[in-house]
């Protein structure tokens, strides 16, 4: 298999580039030795080499070197606003989803409307919605020095997107927590835990390891639709490619170097799931 | 309180799920220290009166009391029962995310609010009485049956219970398991534990039970001493069961 895997990349696309672009036979063949001896799969392979071709092309070329380093300050507000949303996301949907599973009708029916008014509007329209409507308000409704975070784009931004993302998360949740059997609750509530107490050390622990996979999809996806606050006017990555891409009249570069960035942080993140779901698998 | 009084009494108690009516008034009293084997078939309610013991089911009739606290839907009774009253099912329902330790010391440190230290003292003591020192640190899936049920045994113990409640506990278990799991249960039937034991193990029943009580339809059909029980039979549906049981 390994074997038959080297041959079949032996020495691949080095000849496609541009002589001028070719990087060194060091590095192609680092490449080589480590699809041959890692286990990945073939689609990983690919990217993999594509990606090193990419970085060669990059790091060779003055002109995508310079539009990289301009596009890299995009990253940062990117990253930014992923990672608060998908933190205040992870918070508002537990939240929602013990209410979903909650036997009080009341809190029940609060986050079922939650879960169904926000997961039947696009996304888009949530953040213009927060953005024109509901901020606005809000800026003028909260004490003083509360009204900056409804007065800032990337804030504001990052509220939209978690209330958002809540939704989805508590839909994850509460399928993680339907999936324990009947008896882990049981047995808990037996030996003498209240429900909230058997929920955090007995139920919970075993729920969010189920879904810990569709909980990393979730937050791969919420870094792809973070692009969607370039209609909010935050500088991140899309808005600030597509503004260097109008002023410079260099479309292809731009757009090319910023698709491969977002590929570069999903496959990071996907990495960094696979990883947390061996490091937290329950010993079999 | 007293001792002469039951430390479970159960009267004229009635249980429906929906239109199935699984309890038609069951009354029984358990006396303290008392052995208690519940036969039956399939259906009949040993379940479901065995959860109306722990508050795992209120019943819409009767009563349920245990040492004299009422088992009500009152939150603050469930809790008292439960601290009294340790269960053990035909599933083991470990935790399987927690070491064997972890399992048995949680709910003294969540519930009683023990020290680590000394909940651990307290497990390693009740995994040695079950006879699995040594898995102290292994997962629930890393045991077999008889050994998972053992732990389940010592994770109940360990809240004290002075009524032990089990549920078919060797009816999961592959037949060379059943006899681990019976010697720890007679070994607490010795010490004087207070016992209800749903299970078919006529061997078991024989040698710890001081009573055997056969259901049938959601109601206790008869009532005695295990010997005279088994051999002599009186009512028809029990000589019918037990000729389905016995070879
Ligand atoms: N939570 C429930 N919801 C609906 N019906 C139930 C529920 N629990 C038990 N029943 C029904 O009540 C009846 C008595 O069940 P129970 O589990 O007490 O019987 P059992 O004597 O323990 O039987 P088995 O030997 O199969 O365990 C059965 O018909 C069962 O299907
Ligand atoms: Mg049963």
């Amino acid at each position: 298999m390994i074997g038959m895997r080297g041959k079949f990349f032996h020495m691949p696309d080095i000849e496609l580039l541009p002589p001028d672009n070719r990087p060194s036979r060091d590095i192609a063949g680092k490449a080589l030795a480590l699809s041959g001896v890692s286990n990945l799969p073939a689609w990983a392979v690919i990217i993999l080499i594509a990606g090193l071709i990419a970085a060669a092309v990059i790091v060779t070329n003055a002109e995508y070197t310079s539009i990289l380093l301009i596009l890299s300050s995009g990253i940062a507000l990117t990253l930014y606003v992923t990672f608060f949303a998908y933190t205040l996301a992870l918070i508002f949907g537990l939240v929602a989803g013990l209410m979903r599973v909650s036997r009080n009708p009341i809190l029940y029916t609060i986050a079922t409307l939650y879960v169904e008014v926000i997961r039947g509007i696009p996304l888009l329209v949530l953040i213009l919605y927060f953005f024109f409507v509901i901020a606005p308000f809000l800026a003028n409704s909260v004490p003083d020095q509360f009204a900056f975070v409804f007065r800032d784009e990337a804030l504001e931004g990052i509220i939209a997107l978690s209330v958002g993302y809540g939704a989805y998360l508590a839909e994850v949740y509460r399928a993680g927590i339907e999936s324990i059997p009947r008896g882990q609750m049981e047995a808990a509530r037996s030996l003498g835990m209240s429900y909230p107490s058997a929920m955090r050390y007995v139920i919970l622990p075993q729920a969010i390891r189920t879904v810990l996979p569709p909980l990393g999809n979730d937050f791969i996806s919420l870094l792809k639709d973070s692009a969607l606050v370039s209609a909010i006017s935050v500088k991140e990555l899309t808005l600030w490619t597509r503004q260097r891409s109008a002023n410079t009249f260099k479309p292809l570069e731009h757009w090319t170097i910023a698709a491969i960035l977002y590929l570069v942080m999903t496959l990071g993140l996907s990495v960094v799931v696979r990883y947390l779901e061996r490091r937290y698998a329950i010993p079999k | 309180m007293s001792n002469g009084s039951p430390i479970i009494r159960i009267e004229n108690v009635h249980k429906r799920f929906g239109k199935l009516h699984a309890l038609r008034g069951v009354s029984l009293n358990v006396e303290r220290g008392q052995v208690l084997v519940i036969i039956g078939p399939s259906g009949s309610g040993k379940s479901t009166l065995l959860r109306c013991i722990n508050g795992l089911e209120i019943p819409e009739e009767g009563r349920v009391t245990v040492d004299d606290i009422p088992v009500t839907h009152s939150a603050a009774n469930i809790n008292a029962v439960r601290a009294e009253v340790g269960i053990v099912f035909q599933q083991f329902n470990l935790f399987p995310h927690l070491t064997v330790l972890q399992n048995v010391t949680l709910s003294q440190q969540v519930v009683r609010k023990r020290t680590p230290v000394e909940s651990q003292r307290i497990a390693r003591e009740l995994l040695s009485k079950v006879g699995i020192p040594e898995k102290a640190g292994a997962y629930p899936a890393q045991l077999s049956g008889g050994q998972q049920q053992r732990v389940a045994i010592a994770r109940a113990l360990a809240m004290n219970p002075k009524i032990m409640l089990f549920d078919e506990p060797t009816s999961a278990l592959d037949p060379e398991m059943i006899k681990e799991v019976l010697d720890a249960m007679l070994v607490l039937a010795q010490e004087g534990m207070t016992m209800v034991v749903v299970s078919h193990e006529m061997g078991f029943a024989r040698a710890a039970a001081n009573r055997v009580i056969f259901m049938d339809e959601g109601t206790v059909v008869e009532d005695g001493a295990p010997e005279q029980m088994f051999t002599h039979a009186r009512g028809e549906r029990m000589k019918q069961f037990m000729s389905k049981i016995l070879y």
